[in-house]
């Protein structure tokens, strides 16, 4: 280092192996007082377990660290925050029966009055722009809305370097530009920030270093800004990246799946009340979904599933056949698949080996004999699934809570195509996922799509629908926008509907021309 | 590594009942023969280590079958009970009839018994959201008062010198004994059977594998599309129906009448037997046995050394917090905090 003040972070040589896979080797970066600095890498990289070392939640075999010039020993959470560095994790650690303000409280209360953290809070949340009602609990929020409380406790610890692990995954377009103004401005009263994300755009107009890592080593150390999202993807993968091209235009397939005046009263006072929802997806054809976190995409999902039973059967149709009182399990055996937003504990047990996981949805399959398991063909089965989808370091015998999300994904992904469905509901299904995986789930879809599939994808990332679907609509409180076919459409005219301007059904919208998402 | 905690707790157990023999002033290696060794050291104590274990086996078996899916029944002594008043009352009205069917379709009113009394805790669980572990403990006590007021009342011998027992049941009704010289009869057999079935069950069959997943995520199992009602009333049934059975094999086998009190908390102490076998029916057999120990050792020691029996409890008191101790110690490690204020400042950060 050349400069004269020390830098705020510095890794040396930092080593950390697990049993089956060495997390981190010879790691060695520094990070300047101001920058905002990205940790970029696929899934397994090493970027959790090198976080998690900084912020002292696991220990290193091996390294040092300095902290503005000087060599310090981060053992615990507590010590790291008492350095002045705050963490956002990927997985938040919220309790779910609480109220927000008793999650800020219990972190953040030991000599503050709940009055003055509540303050404090609002102050905070209004000064950055995050929307937060404090009296509400943790379990009825959205993911996207328990992030903004994660991020809120994390700033109201002043930290000198806060770490963002894939902060934006759930966040709208205009929320993330609230972020990055939020970060910047943050970076410039001096704290430091790390960035980790798989956005590579993101990285690119938000970061002033990047540092890339792949298993477990440091690859590349670049300027974002002088980068392009390709050369930086090649940094990552190793290979060239090949883009997810949308396929020709489905032909003429009949509709394979169908809403019809759908209904649901909200269950709770933090639920939403579905709204006259009307859908047909042909076979071949993509449907996109966007939305705003918590505008009812969890109850429709519920819905459609069979997790919520329609009071009339007509309601849902799966290849013309009502299912709408049917549960999951029926709809399942008549072609749906559904691959849903929360990997552990809804579509996988965690505590359950991958063979296990692979038998939660192959009911009707070959799966079963006389009520006995056949776990030799669940075990073959559980095999072709790792191997077609690429699931690292997975074997049926692995529990399907120590893979990385991105595997875990590809594995939820590779079970539910492999059982041959006709309908595919997908909800977020590259949430948090790196470029390689994004792009393997994506281009599987697109080959379900190719042979006849009607495939619901629910998301909010919209370069991801705009790049897969053929059709896209806006889930806003509750209620569908009208359904544009993507080429008739724009990120700006779906932005502007996804803020909550629905046009009013029957009126003929006119395009938004003024503003500026 | 599963067998380590119970392993550990069974060697804590002896350890702590060392130290209680001797502050009692016996020496600890005798009262430990007396014990754990002379009990078994002939044909009919090992008879009646086995009649001990029979209806701990059934029961241990019966609870972990739920216990996996996370259907807290605590209550198998009150389905013991109810399962011998229903097979115990069957067979009084029997009376003396004859015939190949008469243990059987007793046996099977125990286990009916037992069911019908643990589904009422399933009714409440699955329509009205009662907690079963409330309903299952408090059905026992009035389990234990129904059979009080039986054998006080309606059902008491007229040849019983006003005793609150029943009158016998007639040889017809009895299970028959397997070795001369001994009380061991044909119950420790089907319990046996009846491992070897929760084995198969537990370690092959879809419906032992929705249930797990029922207990280990609720989401998932919806998702999947098991139904949660089903799978809580079939935990419920196979426990109940375990237990009643126990309970029927007790008044038919071993004690050939209801009395005031059929058994000695049996099914309080299947439930440590489930945990101290890890839920794993190979575990609860071994388990089974050490607790049936217990048992026949308290009454040898309260023969030879006049301790009183209650040993019996303080010895499976202390493998259940042996055994919890161990679980914690093995899954957590201790640390010592000297005037580390970041201790208190209590941020919970629960990391995955």
């Amino acid at each position: 280092m050349e400069l004269a003040m020390p830098a705020r972070l510095e890794l040396f040589g930092i080593c950390k192996a697990y049993p089956a896979v060495v997390a981190n080797d010879d790691i060695s970066l520094s990070i300047d007082a101001g920058s905002i600095h990205a940790i970029l890498g696929e899934n397994g990289a090493g970027k959790s377990t090198l976080m998690k070392i900084i912020y002292g939640v696991v220990a290193s075999d091996s390294g040092t660290i300095s902290w503005n010039g000087e060599v310090v020993k981060i053992t615990t959470p507590a010590e790291a925050r008492e350095l002045g560095i705050g963490m956002v994790f990927q997985h938040f650690s919220l309790f779910p029966a609480l109220t927000v303000l008793d999650n800020l409280v219990l972190s953040l209360g030991a000599n503050k009055s709940r009055q003055l953290i509540a303050e404090t809070a609002l102050e905070f949340a209004n000064q950055y722009g995050l929307k937060i009602e404090l009296d509400r609990q943790v379990y009825s929020l959205s993911v996207g809305e328990q992030q903004r409380v994660e991020i809120l406790r994390c700033l109201m610890q002043n930290p000198k370097l806060l770490i963002m692990d894939e902060p934006t995954s759930v966040l709208t377009i205009e929320s993330i530009r609230e972020l990055f103004v939020l970060l910047r401005s943050l970076a410039a009263d001096g704290c430091s920030i790390v960035y980790v994300s798989h956005k590579l755009h993101e990285v690119c107009e938000l970061c002033d270093t990047a540092t890339v890592l792949r298993r477990g080593r440091v690859v590349a150390s670049v300027d974002p800004r002088t980068e392009t999202s390709a050369s930086l993807a090649k940094h990552m993968i190793g290979d060239l990246v090949v883009s997810v091209r949308t396929a020709s235009p489905s032909t003429s397939w009949d509709e394979r799946f169908g809403v019809h005046n759908l209904h649901r009263s909200a269950a709770g006072d933090f639920s939403i009340t579905l709204i006259n929802i009307n859908l047909n997806i042909r076979g071949g054809e993509i449907l996109g979904i966007a939305g705003v976190a918590g505008n009812g995409q969890a109850e429709l999902l519920e819905a459609l599933s069979g997790e919520w039973i329609a009071p009339k059967s007509d309601i849902i149709t799966i290849d013309s056949i009502p299912v709408g009182l049917a549960g999951p399990a029926s709809r399942r055996t008549l072609g749906l698949a559904y691959i849903p937003e929360e990997r552990l504990g809804h579509g996988a047990v965690p505590l359950m080996t991958l063979a296990k996981n692979a038998l939660l949805t192959g009911e009707k399959s070959k799966f079963i004999n006389n009520g006995l398991i056949r776990f030799g063909v669940v075990e073959k089965f559980t095999w072709s699934c790792i191997e077609k989808f690429g699931v690292k370091s997975g074997t049926p015998t692995t529990e399907a809570q120590s893979l990385s999300g991105g595997n875990l994904q590809k594995f939820i992904v590779g079970r539910e195509l492999l059982h041959e469905p006709n309908v595919i509901i997908a909800a977020q299904p590259t949430w948090g996922l790196d470029v390689g995986a994004a792009i393997a789930i994506r281009s599987a879809l697109l080959e379900k799509r190719g042979s006849g599939v009607a495939i619901l994808l629910i998301s909010e990332d919209l370069d991801e629908l705009f790049e897969i679907c053929d059709s896209i609509t806006v889930i806003s409180a509750g209620r569908l926008s009208p359904i544009r076919p993507v080429n008739e459409t724009s990120t700006e005219e779906i932005g502007y509907w996804m803020a909550g301007h629905l046009p009013q059904s029957g009126e003929i919208e006119p395009r938004p021309t003024h503003h500026d998402v | 590594m599963a067998a380590i905690a119970p392993l550990s707790a069974a060697l804590l157990t002896v350890v702590g009942g060392a130290i209680l023999f001797s502050s009692l002033g016996h020496n600890s290696v005798d009262a430990f023969r007396a014990f754990f060794v002379t009990p078994v050291s002939d044909l009919y104590g090992i008879g009646e280590l086995s009649l001990k274990m029979a209806p701990i086996l059934l029961c241990a078996l019966g609870l972990a079958i739920g216990f996996r899916g996370n259907v807290w029944n605590i209550g198998a002594e009150g389905q013991l009970i109810v399962g011998a008043i229903c097979g115990g009352g069957f067979a009084l009205a029997l009376g003396k009839i004859d015939g190949l069917w008469v243990i059987p379709a007793i046996l099977l009113t125990g286990a009916i018994g037992g069911m019908a009394w643990a589904s009422i805790a399933a009714v409440l669980r699955t329509r009205f959201n009662v907690n079963e572990i409330l309903v299952t403990l408090m059905l026992t006590y009035i389990a234990g008062l129904l059979l009080s007021y039986l054998v006080y009342g309606p059902w008491r011998s007229p040849t019983g010198f006003n005793w609150p027992v029943s009158s016998d049941l007639a040889a017809s009704a009895r299970l028959p004994r397997l070795i001369p010289g001994t009380r061991l009869n044909l119950g420790i057999v089907m319990s046996i059977v009846f491992t070897g079935c929760a084995w198969l069950f537990l370690a092959r069959s879809h419906l032992s594998y929705r249930m797990e997943v029922v207990g280990l995520a609720p989401r998932a199992a919806r998702y999947a599309g098991f139904d949660e009602h089903k799978l809580v009333w079939t935990s419920l049934l196979i426990g109940g129906a375990a237990a009643g059975l126990a309970g029927a094999i007790e008044v038919s086998g071993t004690i050939g009448k209801l009395r005031e009190v059929v058994s000695p908390g049996y099914g309080f102490a299947a439930i440590i037997v489930a945990y101290i076998g890890r839920l794993h029916p190979v575990g609860i057999f071994f388990a089974s046995i050490l607790m049936a120990l217990f048992y026949v050792g308290g009454e040898q020691i309260k023969v030879t050394l006049g301790v009183p029996s209650a040993i019996t409890g303080i010895f499976q008191g202390m493998l259940l917090f042996s055994l919890l101790m161990s679980d914690v110690l093995i899954n957590y490690r201790l640390r010592w905090y000297h005037n580390r204020p970041i201790a208190t400042k209590g941020n919970t950060h629960a990391v995955s």
